[in-house]
C-alpha cells in the first residue's frame, strides 16, 4: 500500500507566517498546501489588482516561499499546491518565480490554473442564459449587478492534477474549491478517476479536516485545557493511501491536539447538511463518518461516501455595499456596564443632534456579554469594558462625521472613559456576498507550467 | 423533575458561519448522550435559546457516525461577515454560548454514561 503525506500550512490569508516551514521541517511531506481564499478575500484582491495589475494575489506567499527554500532544497519529493494566485495567478507565478531564481533554482517547474474568473465574461455568460440569480434568495442580479467588484466560479481539482501531470513542483491557483487543494494532489499521484467516488469521499474529508490550518489540531476547541500548548501547534497532515485510507496527524513534539474531540470539531465547521457536501467534484456524505484514535495524535477517518457533483459550479460575487467603520472606547468604575452603555447612547444622540444618521448602528458592551446579545446566563459586574460602537452606510461622509463623536467623550464625557487610542477610525469599504452558481460548460479550468526562468522572462 | 445540567456537560462544540446564516455541531462525548440528546436538543428548543439572534429558521441534521448534531441558525450574523457590526461576525463564539443553556438532566446513573468517558492524553501519560 502507498500512501502520501499532505500537510496544511495556511487556513486562510493571515495565518501564522512560520505554519509552512515548521510544518515541512517537523513532517516529510509529499505534498504542502497553502489556504488563503476567503469568501471576500477575492474581492480585496481584485481591488488590489484594478489599482495595479501586478498585483491581486496574496503577498504572503512570497515571504512564505523564501522561507521554504531549504525545505525545497533538501526535500527534493516535496511539491506546493495553493490557492495564493486569487485574482491574478501569473502575476503570483512571476512573483513565486523571483524568490526561485534568486535562490539559484530556476529550474523548478511552476504551474498556474486559471479559470476561474468570471468577471470579464459576465455579459457574454448573461447572453448565453446564465442569470447569476441569488443562490438562496432568488434575488435578481440586476439588483447589484453595477456594483459587482468580482465573481469567481469554483474550480474543482482537475486544473491541479493537470499542472502536477505537466510536471509542476509548484502550483498556484485562482479560486478552487478549498478541499481541491488536497483531492488534486491525491488524485494525480494515484491516477484516480473523478468518478471514483470511493477514493475521492474520504479525501474529500481529509481535505475538509485540514483546510484551517491549526483549527483541526487544537485551535479553537471548545474543551481546551491549558496543558495543551497552542504557542507551537502543530499543523496539520493527511496522510492518504491509494485506496483512500485517511490519517489526521501532526509534527511529532509539536503543541496542541489531534484526537477525535478536536478532529470531530473541525469536521462539523461551516457544514450545511452533512448529507450533502457539496464542492465541483463530489457530492460528499459525512453522515457514517466515523473517527478513532489510531495513536498519539493520530486519528483514523472511515466511513465517508460520495456521488456525483452538482451539475452547475459555484460562483462567488463580491459586489459594493457602502462603508462600516467601528470605534471603541474603555469605561471603567463601580457601574462601568451601565455607565458604557450611556456613553454609547450619548455618542449617538450627539450624532443625531448634528443632523447625521448612519443608516445602522450597533452599540456593544465588551465584558457585560454582548458579544452573545440576550442569552441567558449569569452577569458579573466587571470593573471595566470596552465600549463598542459601529455604523454603516452608503456614504463615507457620514461615517466619518460619526468617527469624530468619540473623543469628545474623554473629557466632556462620562467618569472612567478611557483608551481613546490611534485616532480617529477609518471606515472601510464593505464588500458584500451574492452566492450564486454558472454552468459547468461555461467554465473550464486552464493549467500553464513554465520553469520559473520562463516565467520572468 | 431532576433539574437540569448544562449541555456542556455531556458535548463539546464547533460553531461557524455560512454567509449570514451560523452553523453550531454539537458532537456527544458518547453515544448514550447523542441518543439523549436527540431527545432533549430540538430545533425548537435551539431557536428558543437564540431567540435574541432573531433566527429565521433553525435546522437540526444528525452525524450519527460522530454522535453530533449540526444545526443552522438562518439569518443570526447581522448580514454576514462583511457588512455585519456584530464583534462576532462569524458567530465564532455560538458554541461555547450554546454549551451554557441548560437541558434537562437525565437520571443520575445515565448521566454519567453520557460524560467524557476517556480520560485526556495528559492524564493517561501522568499514570505511566
Amino acid at each position: 500500500m502507498k500512501t502520501i503525506r499532505i500537510g496544511n500550512g495556511a487556513g486562510f490569508w493571515g495565518d501564522n507566517l512560520d505554519a509552512p516551514r515548521r510544518l515541512c521541517e517537523g513532517a516529510r511531506l509529499d505534498y504542502l498546501t497553502l489556504e488563503y481564499l476567503a469568501e471576500l478575500t477575492m474581492s480585496i484582491l481584485a481591488h488590489q489588482k484594478s489599482r495595479n495589475p501586478s498585483a491581486g494575489w496574496v503577498t504572503d506567499f512570497e515571504i512564505v516561499l523564501r522561507d521554504l527554500i531549504p525545505a525545497l532544497r533538501t526535500q527534493p519529493g516535496l511539491k506546493i499546491v495553493t490557492n495564493a494566485g486569487g485574482m491574478n495567478p501569473q502575476g503570483c507565478a512571476a512573483a513565486a518565480s523571483r524568490v526561485l531564481v534568486e535562490a539559484g533554482m530556476p529550474d523548478v517547474a511552476i504551474g498556474i490554473v486559471t479559470g476561474d474568473d468570471l468577471l470579464p465574461r459576465l455579459n457574454e455568460l448573461s447572453h448565453e442564459g446564465e442569470t447569476f440569480a441569488h443562490f438562496e434568495t432568488g434575488q435578481s442580479f440586476d439588483s447589484v449587478r453595477d456594483r459587482i467588484v468580482s465573481a469567481n466560479a469554483y474550480l474543482g481539482a482537475a486544473g491541479i492534477v493537470e499542472a502536477l501531470a505537466g510536471g509542476a513542483r509548484i502550483v498556484i491557483t485562482g479560486r478552487v474549491a478549498d478541499v481541491s487543494l488536497t483531492v488534486g494532489p491525491a488524485a494525480h499521484q494515484f491516477g484516480w478517476s473523478f468518478r471514483d467516488w470511493e477514493r475521492l469521499a474520504p479525501t474529500t474529508v481529509a481535505g475538509h479536516l485540514i483546510e484551517c490550518g491549526g483549527q483541526c489540531t487544537g485551535g479553537m476547541y471548545s474543551g481546551w485545557t491549558p496543558e495543551i500548548r497552542l504557542a507551537d501547534i502543530g499543523y496539520p497532515i493527511a496522510e492518504i493511501s491509494d485506496k483512500a485510507d485517511v490519517t489526521i496527524t501532526k509534527p511529532e513534539g509539536t503543541g496542541g491536539r489531534v484526537d477525535v474531540e478536536t478532529v470531530s470539531e473541525q469536521l462539523l465547521y461551516e457544514i450545511g447538511d452533512p448529507a450533502h457536501y457539496l464542492t465541483p467534484d463530489i457530492d460528499t456524505d459525512f453522515t457514517q463518518v466515523r473517527l478513532t484514535e489510531a495513536g498519539p495524535d493520530r486519528v483514523s477517518v472511515q466511513g465517508a461516501r460520495g456521488s456525483s457533483a452538482p451539475d452547475k459550479f459555484k460562483v462567488s460575487v463580491a459586489y459594493q455595499d457602502g462603508y462600516l467603520v467601528s470605534s471603541t472606547l474603555t469605561v471603567c468604575g463601580p457601574h462601568a456596564v451601565e455607565t458604557a452603555r450611556s456613553a454609547g447612547a450619548t455618542i449617538l444622540e450627539k450624532l443625531r443632534m448634528a443632523g447625521v444618521t448612519p443608516a445602522r448602528t450597533n452599540v456593544e458592551v465588551i465584558g457585560a456579554g454582548d458579544t452573545a446579545p440576550g442569552l441567558p446566563g449569569e452577569r458579573v459586574n466587571p470593573w471595566d469594558v470596552v465600549l463598542r460602537v459601529s455604523a454603516a452606510d452608503p456614504s463615507r461622509a457620514v461615517l466619518d462625521r460619526f468617527t469624530c463623536e468619540f473623543a469628545p467623550l474623554v473629557t466632556a464625557g462620562h467618569p472612567g472613559v478611557t483608551g481613546y487610542v490611534g485616532g480617529r477610525a477609518k471606515p472601510r469599504p464593505v464588500l458584500a456576498y451574492w452566492p450564486t452558481t454558472v454552468s459547468r460548460g461555461h467554465v473550464q479550468a486552464v493549467s500553464i507550467v513554465r520553469a520559473a526562468r520562463e516565467w520572468i522572462a | 423533575m431532576n433539574g437540569s445540567i448544562r449541555l456542556g456537560e455531556i458535548a463539546h462544540a464547533r460553531s461557524g458561519d455560512k454567509g449570514n446564516h451560523a452553523n453550531v455541531g454539537v458532537i456527544a462525548f458518547t453515544p448514550e448522550g447523542f441518543r439523549y440528546l436527540g431527545q432533549v436538543l430540538t430545533e425548537v428548543r435551539v431557536a428558543q435559546y437564540f431567540l435574541s439572534f432573531r433566527p429565521t429558521e433553525v435546522r437540526r441534521y444528525e452525524l450519527p457516525g460522530v454522535g453530533a448534531y449540526n444545526f443552522l441558525l438562518f439569518n443570526v450574523l447581522g448580514g454576514g461577515a462583511s457588512r455585519s457590526l456584530r464583534t462576532d461576525s462569524q458567530g465564532k463564539t455560538l458554541a461555547l454560548a450554546l454549551l451554557e443553556m441548560p437541558i434537562p438532566a437525565p437520571p443520575p446513573a445515565d448521566l454519567d454514561c453520557m460524560r467524557r468517558q476517556q480520560p485526556k492524553h495528559n492524564e493517561a501519560t501522568s499514570d505511566e
